[in-house]
């Protein structure tokens, strides 16, 4: 096979907000032959979206290729001129950007800038390019492929908007099409089907590609080779196959076993029924103006029952927009449930925080998502966790002091932290810290909202690990929500499934392989697995895609 | 999705009257806070109190104040803004033609600054970072941090004093020529122009560098597209309504500049009128210049809202 | 030059300053201490008629010239700086400080009372500056404290907006939910968790607002409206001697440029800020 790409010591620089200089690709090599599909896949920071840019000649602002050659079909993309550049972009070269919502012109029709590339390079004529564009949308898969083009792009879902930003890279024949992430975005049971339409054009044509990703998953559905990276250097590359079975570099390694399930003690069903530690009963919340019957316009909860035991953990999973995290602030009390029962420790809660007492908001602690919001970035770490033990359990002095070095030693963190702020913490680090805000309450129930979800797998491997062992030190429970469904299954003793607001079905780990629903059927199906022949044996029954797939 | 459109325009239109309301009713209340008694001001410390009482008699001075705001505000509706304290004229007499001079100077000034200072802010977001942005960043920060006054000194130093170009101050009536009019118009146009460009320059320049931040423009230069092309088809689309805002805001200095402007060169309009009925306390006089100045900003805004509105993609 | 520029002015905002920056924040400081020591500066008793000559030339005598009265300019400057500076910066400190006490107020209790406050600040802020401050001065008269409370209502809204716009984005953040839903009340709110993420950017709004409050007082001194005869900010400098223009009289142009610097330097300087900081959303 002929090579397309040759990338020889590639190096980038960035200039940081100081005004220094710093490399982030240091002397990188990469091949990729005609019609061969080559993964990125690293965690974020490792310069994996900035070497895919370099095959079009472009950096971000800030950054400039500092060294190197970068070879497509024989011309150097670091050395051309920008004239130069700028006619190989779209034609030889083409991009398919993470968030396709953002990357759409808003005020520009879809067919219109779908076809732009072809009117940028005058390579055919409008109304050949509009036929053109109309078959592509047909390959894709796109529902009225005829009409769909003359939408604006906030007229169109997410995943049909993904499916167009190919579209649109496939239109002026490209030699290489670079995918950013392209399915991250997107739920579970939509990005099977771009993951299938994406694969089944590029096959076809026979068009070589980069698929940057930090998903081994999805990367093993449509790669032939994986380059595995980490801090702007390659680590290990080979076929899918062998990096699947045979992974070398011990980061490879810890990124496989990510993926392994952990043997995982869980408590036994108790054996007589005690109270439950949390009852929810026919919870129905939501937003908009209350209606006449009392209850809100939009309810993203209807009437949802739930229990959680002592020492026992619930996971809620359901995709974007299900109500998972309406619930969670509802039990929480952020937003007001409009009807039904919160029994928490053998009392029923009021709706609002706000009214309930002291003891109660100290017993329920909640966990966000995104540790950058969720702690002050004008605090020191030690303020931050000192708060919540002033307040709750009014420790000052030696004996705070004390009790915040236990809490950063509970979630393995160094006690020099202490004097940090967030913004001087990496992402796994701050999310530990979260975690120990909650801890510093001494609850006993702890509601953890998607916590893994902003983490890198590895990262987030380890944060599961630490929950399971404080767990069992110090006898807490967790309603764990996520949408990924094999984390819920490393810690949770029961699931529940959400669609659209309500529960459909409530799983223990015994009957977890086997759901009865059939959208738990579908969603637990749609979750990519590491052997790469599972999307192109993947069969899923058209009726229960019509009915819950795709949003 | 059109009825959307007309809700919303009508909201915004409901929204300006209102606050013209609540403006109007400020103007009246800051006017009507003038220590000591109208009567006795206007007649002198020396009238006797029946002279007082009755002309606070003929002049409601006794009614509640809000009938008072009540009775001017439908006064002012109907075009009778009540009678001068100072000459006794009816004030829609002492401002018509003011008002067709300072409509005038401002619709002048628009007409240069406007096109001249998109261009300007346009093209030195486009070129950020250059030589070219630089001279045109210190330029505007340099005018748009002095007062008009200033800038006017400035104006008449450079081309009446040293380059003798044109006369310092106008006291030209009535215009006779071409000279005249240049005489009239030029020293305060060219330095409104100043004052106007400055800051539209400075909001143009900003919004256009956002909208070039966005994703959808770093799409357009991986599809190939030229400069020109990424600015014209993708970045100003999305930014006329900031740039439209950023103009309506500018031009609201247009009336802060044409106060100070009319003064310094003695020009016969609405503003030097106000000043000079502020230096007379002559309240009819002030609460309607001080209304037009409003409504004009007001109707400004308004306009810039609704073009908003309507370049909203997501409203279509 | 650029070696010691970081060294002197870091600590302002705990940034380094270009040279450019350093410049700027010198000469706000050269002006601040004319203002407190203008009184043992100045070379002639202020109101005394010292030169034979009305609007004279710079000399060794007079470094500034003389006035329309033959008063030394210098001197009348240095104490002008007194009336500028002290004026503007009493009205800004109102004005900041109320608005931001509003503005987190708002931000943190929303609801009517949010609402009722934001539509009466815009209904403010839709007043032109100049004309607000012209009605108020023909209203109430331009006495210092009667100016310098003008002067602060005017910019009142200003500072409202742009903190409650800030807050409203700090309230937004799960910390604030984490803070409220550990049983906080809204004063701890407001003061320990929203105020130390806005400060920052609410000073350099206080300085682009002390900017504004010197335009408006000189531009009203400058129409006779602002501080008033026998006492002169720089403003009423230009004022009192714009007869001298067309003659090309220090005693115009020296005031003149005594505001430009000021206010330049100001600008300058929050220019020069990170971007972060300096970001306006209002």
């Amino acid at each position: 096979m002929t090579k397309l790409v040759d990338i020889r010591n590639l190096r980038v620089e960035a200039t940081t907000d100081a005004g220094r200089r710093i490399e982030i690709i240091k002397g990188v090599d990469l091949d990729i032959a005609k019609g061969e599909i080559v993964a990125l896949i690293g965690e974020s920071g490792s310069g994996k979206t900035t070497i895919a840019l370099t095959l079009m000649g472009h950096t971000r602002p800030g950054c400039r290729i500092s060294g190197g050659t970068v070879l497509v079909d024989g011309k150097d993309m670091a050395a051309l001129p920008e004239r130069e550049r700028a006619a190989l972009r779209g034609c030889e070269v083409a991009y398919v950007p993470q968030s396709a919502a953002a990357a759409f012109n808003p005020s520009q029709t879809i067919m219109d800038q779908v076809i732009e590339v072809t009117q940028i390079h005058g390579s055919m004529p409008r109304d050949k390019a509009r036929q053109r564009a109309i078959e592509l949308f047909k390959a894709l898969s796109l529902p009225s492929p005829d009409t769909i083009g003359g939408r604006y792009p906030h007229q169109v879902s997410g995943g049909q908007l993904q499916r167009l930003a190919a579209a649109m890279a496939l239109i002026g024949d490209p030699k290489l099409v670079i995918f950013d992430e392209p399915t991250t975005a997107l739920d579970v049971t939509t990005q099977i089907d771009v993951l299938k339409a994406f694969k089944s054009v590029m096959k076809s044509g026979g068009i070589a590609g980069v698929y940057v990703s930090h998903d081994l998953a999805v990367v093993a559905q449509i790669a032939d080779r994986i380059v595995v990276l980490k801090g702007g250097e390659v680590q290990e590359e080979g076929r899918t196959q062998a990096i699947l079975a045979t992974p070398a570099h011990p980061y490879t390694q810890e990124l496989l076993a990510a993926f392994e399930p952990k043997e995982t003690q869980f408590a036994a069903a108790p054996a007589e029924k005690a109270r439950p530690l949390l009852e929810v009963e026919n919870v129905i919340s939501g937003y908009g103006v209350v209606q006449s019957d009392g209850l809100p316009l939009v309810k993203a909860v209807r009437s949802v029952n739930l229990s959680v035991e002592k020492g026992r953990n619930l996971g809620i999973i359901g995709e974007s927009g299900c109500g998972k995290s309406t619930l969670a602030r509802s039990i929480a009390g952020i937003l007001p449930a409009s009807a039904g029962n919160i029994i928490f420790n053998g009392h029923e809660l009021d709706y609002a925080a706000r009214r309930r007492t002291h003891d109660q908001l100290r017993e329920m602690q909640i966990v966000f998502q995104y540790a950058d919001t969720a702690l002050n970035p004008a605090k020191p770490i030690e303020e931050i966790l000192g708060r919540p033990l002033t307040f709750y359990h009014g420790l000052k002095g030696q004996a705070r002091s004390a009790r915040v070095d236990a809490l950063l030693d509970m979630v393995r963190l160094p006690k020099s932290l202490r004097h940090r702020h967030p913004s001087e913490l990496s992402g796994g680090q701050k999310q530990r810290v979260n975690f120990a805000r909650a801890l510093a309450a001494d609850p006993r129930l702890i509601i953890c909202d998607e916590i893994t979800s902003a983490l890198d797998t590895v990262v987030a491997g380890a944060v599961i690990e630490l929950l399971k062992e404080l767990q069992r030190e110090l006898d807490l429970s967790y309603i764990f929500i996520s949408h990924d469904l094999s984390v819920v299954e490393a810690i949770c003793d029961e699931v529940m499934v959400m669609y659209r607001g309500e529960k459909v079905e409530h799983l223990t780990r015994e009957d977890i392989a086997s759901p009865r629903h059939p959208y738990s059927k579908l969603l637990f199906a749609s979750v990519p697995k590491l052997d790469p022949t599972w999307l192109d044996n993947l069969v899923l029954e058209p009726e229960l895609v019509r009915q819950y797939g795709g949003a | 999705m059109n009825a959307d459109i007309a809700s919303m325009i009508g909201k915004r239109l409901g929204l300006s009257a209102l606050t013209l309301l609540i403006v109007s009713f400020a103007v009246f209340v800051a006017t009507n806070l003038l220590p000591g008694d109208t009567a006795t001001i206007l007649l002198g410390q020396a009238a006797t109190p029946e002279a007082v009482a009755g002309l606070r008699q003929a002049m409601h001075l006794d009614d509640p104040a809000v009938f008072r705001f009540l009775r001017w505000l439908a006064g002012a509706v109907t075009g009778d803004f009540g009678t001068s304290y100072a000459n006794n004229m009816p004030i829609a007499t002492l401002i018509a033609g003011r008002f067709v001079n300072t409509m005038e100077l401002a619709g002048l000034t628009a007409v240069i600054a406007v096109p001249l200072a998109l261009t300007l802010g346009i093209t030195a977001a486009v070129l950020r970072g250059t030589l070219y942005d630089r001279i045109v960043a210190v330029l505007t920060i340099g005018v748009i941090s002095v007062p008009e006054f200033v800038v006017a000194s400035t104006a008449v130093l450079l081309f009446a004093v040293y380059l003798k170009w044109l006369p310092a101050i106008s006291f030209v009536n009535e215009v006779h020529s071409l000279t005249d009019l240049l005489r009239m118009y030029a020293m305060p146009v060219v330095t409104l122009t100043f004052v106007v460009s400055a800051q539209i320059i400075r909001m143009t320049r900003a919004a256009v560098i956002e909208t070039l931040s966005m994703p959808y423009v770093e799409m357009a230069l991986l599809k190939g597209a030229s400069r020109s092309r990424i600015v014209l088809r993708h970045a100003l689309p999305n930014s006329l309504g900031p740039i439209v805002n950023a103009l309506a805001l500018s031009l609201s200095y247009l009336i802060g500049g044409v106060i100070i402007i009319e003064t310094i060169f003695n020009y016969p309009g609405i503003a030097k009128l106000m000043v000079d009925a502020v230096a007379t306390r002559d309240l009819p006089l002030i609460q309607t210049c001080a209304l037009i100045f409003c409504l004009g900003y007001l109707i400004l805004i308004t306009i810039a809202d609704i073009i908003a509105i309507l370049s909203n993609p997501r409203l279509r | 030059m650029t070696q010691s520029a970081p060294t002197k002015s870091a600590g302002l905002f705990g940034y380094r300053l270009s040279p450019v920056g350093s410049i700027a924040f010198l000469v706000i400081l050269f002006w601040a201490v004319i203002a407190i020591f203008g009184p043992q500066i100045a070379p002639y008793p202020v109101g005394k008629i010292v030169d034979m000559d009305y609007f004279g030339p710079m000399s060794a005598k007079f470094w500034l010239g003389s006035d329309y009265l033959g008063r030394d300019m210098l001197s009348r400057i240095i104490l002008g700086a007194r009336y500028t500076l002290g004026i503007a910066l009493a009205g800004v400190l109102i004005a900041s400080t109320t608005g931001v006490v509003l503005g987190m107020a708002a931000a943190v209790v929303g609801g009517w009372f949010d609402t009722l406050l934001s539509r009466l600040m815009d209904a403010l802020i839709s007043i032109p500056s100049k004309l607000f401050g012209l009605v108020v001065v023909a209203a109430v008269g331009s006495s210092l404290p009667a100016l310098i409370l003008t002067l602060a209502v005017i910019y009142v809204p200003g500072a409202y907006r742009f903190a409650r716009a800030l807050a409203v984005n700090v309230n937004t953040m799960d910390f604030i939910t984490v803070a409220r839903i550990r049983g906080e009340n809204t004063l701890y709110l407001a003061i320990s968790e929203i105020l130390p993420n806005i400060i920052r950017p609410v000073l350099a709004d206080f300085g682009l607002r002390f900017v504004f409050i010197v335009l408006l007082l000189s531009g009203l001194s400058f129409l006779g409206l602002g501080v008033q005869p026998p006492l002169a900010d720089w403003g009423a400098l230009v004022h009192e001697n714009i007869q001298g223009l067309s003659l090309g009289a220090a005693a115009v142009i020296a005031p003149s440029l005594a505001i430009a610097s000021l206010t330049i330097s100001v600008n300058l300087l929050i220019d020069d800020l990170p971007r972060k900081i300096r970001d306006r959303s209002a």
